[in-house]
């Protein structure tokens, strides 16, 4: 649907739209409708990227409605034989600077008035191949009292690499900048490489390990809606339940590692032995306890059946009662209590400027969920009630996660009570032909937040352009502000408490 | 204090009690078997994502393979995914599984160097660097030190620093912009060292084999002591073939 006043489209969570109905608008207009609609609090990015086509590059971004489910699809085109420049958005709203930042880098599109166009991740496709990773523009103080520390990529325990590089004065931390890329696998043009919709679906379910489900459920959703298929509501219930499993066990494992980092033992041990009783559950059902195999196009080869469901449901009960006690006890632990609680603490402004979503959203008093405010079928027949939290610092995001898997437990068990699974879910499709020039949007609310898939295709069905957004790409801004004016020892609980992913970022 | 006990009393014991013996429940996708049954071999490699499947006779091959289970899905007469965990070895060829073959992976003993036995068999420290690792296998190396399965117990750690570490663990598929740091890491640690790839990922590539973003010429120069394959492997994979590696 395009707009009253002709400037965009209006789409919703997993619908595909036509591409030619699009309208693509000069560059004043694009940005100036863009700064409109994310000027209001109800809106924020989910994507804006760019691709090649025709002699030139189409710009896309795609906004979204907290409060109606819409999404607003607008388009702009850069002709390349004109000057490769595009005024920057970013000092009016700050959270497009890692898209503008993306774009500058992949395709050599100049930001003007951009406060930090650098790079984002030495994509191997990148426009100016000559720039190297070592050779990153790291921000510095020129100063005598002043020294920088730099940690990484490769860190002191099984962590995916990432560099880190302080400025401090003494131990307190004046500024953090957060170096990414060395992950950079080429996601995107693997997906669109691959012919068949299984390599598909196999690539979708690597671009972050620890959220397979997550990403597998948003390509499956782009993928069914470009096909035209109609899954049913139970087959999307099935899948819900695995994501919430996958939250439930990601948040057990991140307070057990938060726990660890207190030296606080008989919490990091059992809520470790906590999180195992969870993935094996998944195990249990799809042979993998990351959940890989699980979410395929159209069916799934693992339905869930009465047997898993009283399965679950025993597994949960079982993890909640020593969930709760063991919690109960945590929580109010005073050695626990005193590192966490007015540590790294981010604001409410901050954390809307940066276009925070998911977790990193909730604990800073922004009640932003996918599951809510775009609901699939699943959540549109059981609605889900997001958790808000009001400070932002280590303690809220521990706290976040401890509701979050109550929240989780109960909306499982009261969609297991209400639902019957005596006819399996049909087998996953083989193949599908993707319906052409269109585009479609899918969101999904993985543990860590809004997983934005998107995918154009061609005169042909072909598919022209894939875009992955981790929560991540948002959310590493707010671990660099948490750090600032922190003592450099408080690092580790911080870089837990966000538990961001590198892998969904470089991809 | 007295409901520290408590707790660790409700939870009961958790650990698996000797790791060589434990095993996995189905549907867990092991080992494959491959029977004698003839079926369209054409259909048959064609519908494996990663090219893992050759005719004539037909073969699996495990250093290739991702453990989707598509295969098993579409012709389950002819592919069956046992439960069978044990599959790191030290040598490709024991990753390839023919047709009729019903043999457990093992270990060629006759490829490890004494020393490695001698000198780690009861205490192995090892670096880990995930070079593009999609956080899977990152994700159960961490949970092989864990309370359920508790490595620590044969004296086998992760350690900070690869200046007193005994090898690496590589995981993902070795981007370039990990490549240099991965040679960096290989080479700060002391001789005689380990190499071992973990995941299907770092063995072959995986579903990125063919990725531009890769630079995995460091594996042309080394000597590789252990592939653990998997999806990532599971933690009691990981274990037992680091302990037929060392001890």
């Amino acid at each position: 649907m395009v707009s009253e006043n002709k400037k965009y489209c209006i789409i919703q969570n997993c619908k595909s739209i036509e591409t030619d109905l699009i309208p693509v608008l000069n560059y004043a207009d694009f940005s100036k409708e863009i700064i409109e609609l994310l000027t209001l609090n109800e809106n924020h990015c989910v994507t804006y990227f760019a691709f090649p086509q025709d002699d030139g590059l189409k710009f896309i971004a795609a906004i979204a409605n907290d409060s109606t489910q819409n999404i607003f699809i607008l388009s702009h085109f850069l002709p390349k034989n004109v000057e490769q420049e595009l005024a920057s958005l970013t000092p009016q709203i700050n959270a497009l600077h890692i898209f503008e930042r993306e774009i500058h880098e992949n395709f050599g599109v100049g930001f003007p008035g951009h406060p930090w166009l650098k790079p984002v991740r030495f994509a191997h496709n990148r426009a100016d191949t000559n720039l190297k990773i070592n050779d990153y523009p790291f921000y510095s103080i020129e100063s005598n009292e002043l020294h920088e520390v730099g940690v990484g990529p490769v860190h002191a325990g099984i962590i995916e690499p990432g560099h880190f590089r302080f400025i401090c004065n003494g131990e307190n931390v004046l500024h953090l900048e957060i170096q990414l890329g060395w992950q950079h696998r080429g996601v995107e043009q693997t997906l669109l490489d691959k012919q068949t919709l299984l390599q598909r679906n196999i690539v979708a379910e690597s671009v972050a390990g620890d959220t397979t489900v997550g990403h597998s459920l948003a390509f499956a959703g782009i993928m069914e809606s470009l096909a035209g298929i109609e899954t049913a509501t139970q087959l999307d219930i099935e899948r819900s339940i695995a994501l919430e499993l996958e939250r439930i066990a990601v948040h057990t494992a991140d307070i057990s590692a938060l726990c660890t980092d207190v030296a606080y033992n008989l919490g990091a041990s059992i809520f470790g032995i906590l999180r195992t009783a969870i993935i094996n559950q998944t195990q249990a059902w799809c042979g993998n306890r990351l959940g890989k195999g699980m979410i395929r196009t159209g069916g799934t080869h693992y339905p869930l059946t009465n047997q898993l469901k009283s399965q679950i449901l025993q597994t949960l009960d079982k993890y909640e009662k020593q969930f709760v006690e063991l919690a109960h006890l945590t929580y109010r632990l005073p050695s626990v209590e005193n590192r966490f609680d007015d540590i790294g603490t981010v604001t409410e402004q901050q954390m809307r400027k940066i276009g925070a979503v998911g977790m990193v959203a909730r604990m800073a008093n922004i009640p932003r969920d996918v599951r809510k405010s775009h609901p699939s079928k699943a959540f549109v027949k059981h609605p889900y009630t997001p958790i808000v939290l009001p400070k932002g610092d280590v303690f809220s995001r521990f706290l976040l996660r401890r509701k979050e898997i109550k929240q989780s437990i109960f909306w499982i068990r009261e969609v297991l009570k209400n639902e019957e699974f005596v006819h399996p879910s049909p087998k996953p499709v083989s193949d599908i032909a993707l319906k052409p020039g269109r585009l479609a949007v899918s969101l999904v609310e993985g543990w860590r937040g809004e997983i934005c898939h998107t995918a154009v295709t061609g005169k042909n069905g072909e598919l022209v352009y894939y875009k992955i957004k981790d929560p991540s790409f948002h959310n590493w801004k707010a671990l660099e502000l948490s750090l600032r004016n922190l003592e450099i020892s408080d690092f580790p609980i911080n870089n837990k408490s966000y538990n961001l992913s590198y892998c969904g970022f470089d991809l | 204090m007295l409901q520290e006990i408590k707790i660790i009393k409700h939870n009961g014991k958790q650990f698996i009690t000797d790791p060589t013996k434990a095993e996995v429940p189905a549907p867990f996708r092991g080992r494959t078997e491959i029977s004698s049954l003839k079926v369209d071999e054409n259909a048959l490699v064609s519908c494996c994502p990663l090219n893992a499947i050759s005719a004539n006779p037909v073969r699996i091959n495990l250093a290739k393979c991702n453990f989707c289970g598509e295969c098993a899905f579409r012709f389950p007469e002819k592919i069956t995914f046992t439960n069978d965990h044990k599959i790191s070895t030290n040598k490709l060829e024991n990753l390839i599984i023919s047709e009729g073959e019903k043999k457990n992976i093992e270990l060629d003993q006759t490829l490890i160097d004494p020393k490695i036995k001698t000198v780690f068999g009861k205490s192995l420290k090892l670096r880990q660097v995930s070079a593009g690792g999609d956080n899977s296998c990152e994700f159960e190396l961490n949970a092989c030190g864990n309370a359920n399965f508790d490595m620590g117990r044969y004296g086998i750690e992760f350690v900070a620093s690869p200046r007193y570490a005994d090898g690496v663990v590589v995981t993902g598929p070795i981007s370039e912009n990990m490549a240099e740091a991965l040679k960096t890491t290989w080479e700060a640690i002391p001789s005689p060292k380990l190499f071992i790839l973990c995941g299907v990922d770092a063995i072959s590539g995986g579903i990125f084999a063919d990725s531009a973003a890769l630079e995995r010429s460091i594996l042309k120069d080394v000597k590789i002591d252990l592939y653990i394959p998997g999806n990532p492997p599971h933690p009691l994979t990981i274990i037992n073939g680091l302990l037929k590696l060392t001890r």
